[in-house]
């Protein structure tokens, strides 16, 4: 088992590519629960980013308190992720009483 | 052996989020998006971040997605459109779009010293969950006890907005 070092450009480029592929779920899906999955998808590379940067800054001297501040943050991204899915998913249960389905071109109640 | 095993996690995961926003059953999308944040959480582990690896698995995978399935069951929905399917312009301006963040983010990330750091797996005394909780009670005290209040104010907000009326 040595100990080769990850560059942290690698999980950096994990990150992007992971956030392309969340927007391009966004953009492309109209199923509403679809979109929600890619919108996961994308907060989970912004928590991927932050890991990166705290181990980054870990490696420097004097970085343990900035790199517990990254997995803090990574923490506090998550609960609010799961307060955004509980509401998200609360309102789709509610359109889907309503309207019959969570097709996000179907919704357009709003629209004059 | 660590740059392996990392290559393998990041292949598993690209692979998946491609599942994930690709295929026409919901609920494929969904366990698929289990498979990339458990690949996530093995790359939260070879980093030394223990207490995340945990919690991306206990609350990301267990909670949060396992409510996504409780909709789309609750809802049953079966098939639903293929990706970009119907509108050949938007799919063009989305696939563009999402082509150029990627590209532009990979870009400032090749622009970036590889000096500047490199990540030393396992390496991480702050990973694991005392010091974490000792931060989250003292430090960010005020962080926490607000995130539990929004926690409570979407709870309420999720039962009374998927509430049956009742006349």
């Amino acid at each position: 088992m040595t100990d080769i070092p990850i560059p942290h450009t690698w999980v950096l480029a994990l990150s992007a590519a992971l956030f392309a592929i969340g927007v391009l779920g966004v953009l492309l899906r109209r199923n509403g629960i679809a979109i929600f999955l890619s919108l996961e998808l994308m907060l989970n590379s912004a928590n991927l980013a932050f890991v990166a940067f705290a181990m980054t800054l870990a490696a420097q001297p004097g970085g343990a308190e900035a790199a517990l501040s990254g997995q803090l943050f990574v923490f506090f991204v998550i609960g609010v992720a799961a307060a955004e899915a509980a509401v998200g998913l609360a309102l789709f249960i509610a359109l889907h009483r309503l309207k019959g389905t969570i097709d996000v071109d179907r919704v357009n109640i709003l629209r004059w | 052996m660590v740059p392996i095993v990392f290559a393998i996690a990041a292949f598993v995961a690209v692979v998946f989020a491609i599942v994930t926003i690709a295929h026409r059953s919901p609920v494929i999308n969904v366990l698929s998006l289990v498979v990339v944040f458990f690949a996530m959480a093995a790359i939260f582990a070879l980093l030394g971040m223990d207490f995340l690896a945990a919690i991306q698995i206990i609350v990301y995978s267990g909670a949060i997605l396992v409510l996504f399935l409780f909709v789309i069951m609750l809802l049953n929905i079966r098939s639903v459109e293929r990706l970009g399917s119907g509108r050949r312009m938007q799919a063009l301006l989305g696939a563009v779009a999402a082509a150029g963040i990627g590209a532009s983010a990979l870009i400032a990330v090749s622009l970036l010293t590889p000096t500047s750091g490199a990540v030393y797996p396992g390496s991480l005394e702050t990973g694991t969950v005392a010091p974490i909780g000792r931060a989250l009670l003292t430090t960010h005290l005020f962080a926490f006890e607000f995130i539990t209040l929004l926690l409570v104010a979407a709870i309420v907000g999720a039962v009374y907005l998927a509430r049956r009326e009742h006349r």
